[in-house]
């Protein structure tokens, strides 16, 4: 077990403080820009001008209605998919202190991902034209 | 005890870093706003901007001055607070991808070892992943803020897109990883020194072409290029997610697209081209002064960078746009299979070459 804490090396809080800084420094410049453009800008607003942009036709409703539930589909397979790609990443990182042992569960991991994968196929959760 | 490790020195050196990465960062994506016009213009056999400076090289900075004094529009229909939120998250999370991208070689500085690294941590590659994710909300939370159909579209495409790339972008990346047993980038950097070694090539696209090709185009589709550049689609969504911004919160939108585009380019030229290695290093590093040995391998490492913009470029006027369905269909159904084949052909390839 030791041996597989130790293939990476560790860090300590004190490696990711510059992070922090650099956060920091990102904040500080979006908010520059933001609050610049604020008081930089005329300031002449109309009841016209404030309407939804639709083509130049009058506006329509708005867009607060139901979409198509597709993209939701996508969304929630993305996150069992990803969970799954996840568990690679330790993995391939001790790679080659797991050996071949490790590699033969791998290739089972590997099996159960493909039996997802080829039942959401074979479901049709995939396809974008009926 | 924490507090105690904390030095001036060090504190004032990654500062200095941090402000120039930035400033850097806002400069390239500045100019790389004037080349996809100049590039543009020279492939569709025009001249492109011409009137501000020489070249037009000083149009960058009318653009970026202009969108100062515009006028904030805030429709009476959006959802005030998100609407500034989105441009603003997405800025932040571009400006924060560079921060474990190593720049170049350590160097010697008035008794102090200098580290061209803003955060050498070990976990850089999920780091790299983590603040690219979380750049999607801004695209969604900016779209969906507007209230407008044609912003909600394009913002539910690009969030669709983008995580369905994602995918296969994190399935190629563990070939890599296998073979580097690292995510540090600096690590793994170090590992491609040079550019021949033992008889083979030591820049990772040798060992890993394919990985490197599913990872470009998830690159592509990340970045809501063309040819996936759906959620933009001009003719279809009037403009995409940012059809309702005007002033500095559009600005931040474009200019952070060039920021992302510019940082994919990086950590693509660290992951698969060597970062700052070049062919003859060692003796430059052996016979040249440590200043210029540390120029070189940092010029070297922008002039790959700059290739890689122009690459985005070249394809952009290139290639038609695809269909949703298409791109869906590329995304799931080739590029995962693919990634994954790759994955277990590296691994079989490794342990049969270290039995």
């Amino acid at each position: 077990m030791n041996t597989l804490m130790l293939a990476v090396e560790q860090s300590t809080p004190i490696n990711y403080l510059p992070v922090v800084l650099q956060l920091l420094v990102a904040i500080g410049f979006v908010i520059f820009m933001v609050g610049v453009t604020h008081l930089l800008g005329p300031k002449r607003k109309t009841a016209d001008k404030l309407i939804n942009f639709e083509s130049g036709i009058p506006q329509v409703g708005n867009a607060r209605q139901p979409m198509a539930i597709k993209y939701f589909l996508v969304a929630i397979l993305f996150v069992l998919f990803d969970v799954e790609v996840i568990f690679f990443y330790p993995y391939a990182i001790n790679f080659k202190e797991l050996g071949t042992e490790g590699f033969m569960a791998v290739l089972m991991f590997v099996a159960f991902f493909l039996c997802g994968f080829i039942y959401i196929i074979k479901k049709g959760a995939l396809e974008w034209e009926e | 005890m924490l507090l105690m490790q904390i030095d001036w020195f060090f504190l004032v050196e990654k500062l200095s870093l941090i402000t120039t990465i930035l400033l850097i960062s806002l400069a390239i994506a500045a100019y790389a706003t004037w080349a996809e016009r100049k590039v543009s213009a020279i492939m569709q056999d025009r001249i492109g901007p011409s009137r501000a400076g020489i070249f037009g090289l000083l149009q960058p900075l009318a653009d970026g001055g202009k969108l100062f004094f515009k006028e904030e529009i805030i429709p009476t229909n959006a959802n005030k607070f998100i609407f500034i939120f989105g441009p603003c998250l997405f800025m932040t999370t571009a400006l924060m991808t560079s921060a474990v991208i190593p720049w170049g070689p350590s160097f010697e500085f008035a008794g102090h070892t200098v580290s061209l690294q803003v955060a050498d941590i070990n976990i850089g590659m999920l780091f790299v992943f983590g603040v690219v994710s979380l750049g999607v909300y801004g695209i969604m939370l900016g779209g969906w803020a507007s209230n407008n159909k044609f912003s909600l579209l394009s913002s539910i495409r690009a969030a669709s897109q983008a995580i369905s790339y994602e995918l296969a972008m994190g399935l190629s990346l563990i070939a890599l990883l296998m073979l580097t047993g690292s995510l540090s980038l600096r690590e793994i950097v170090d590992q491609q020194h040079g550019f021949w070694n033992d008889g083979y090539f030591t820049w990772n696209f040798f060992k890993q072409p394919l990985g490197f090709f599913i990872f470009l185009v998830c690159a592509f589709a990340e970045l809501n290029r063309a040819p996936f550049d759906l959620p933009e689609a001009d003719s279809e969504l009037n403009m995409g997610y940012h059809l309702e911004y005007s002033s500095m919160k559009l600005g931040l939108y474009l200019f952070a697209e060039y920021i992302n585009m510019f940082i994919s380019s990086a950590v693509m030229s660290v992951l698969f081209f060597g970062g700052y290695n070049y062919p003859g290093m060692d003796w430059v590093s052996a016979n040249l002064p440590a200043w210029v040995f540390t120029f070189s391998c940092v010029s070297v490492f922008f002039i790959k960078i700059i290739a890689f913009i122009l690459f985005f470029m070249f394809i952009r006027w290139t290639l038609p746009r695809f269909r949703y369905d298409q791109l869906m269909k590329l995304g799931w159904k080739s590029l995962i299979p693919l990634a994954l084949v790759n994955m277990l052909i590296t691994g079989g390839v490794i342990l049969w070459l270290t039995k």
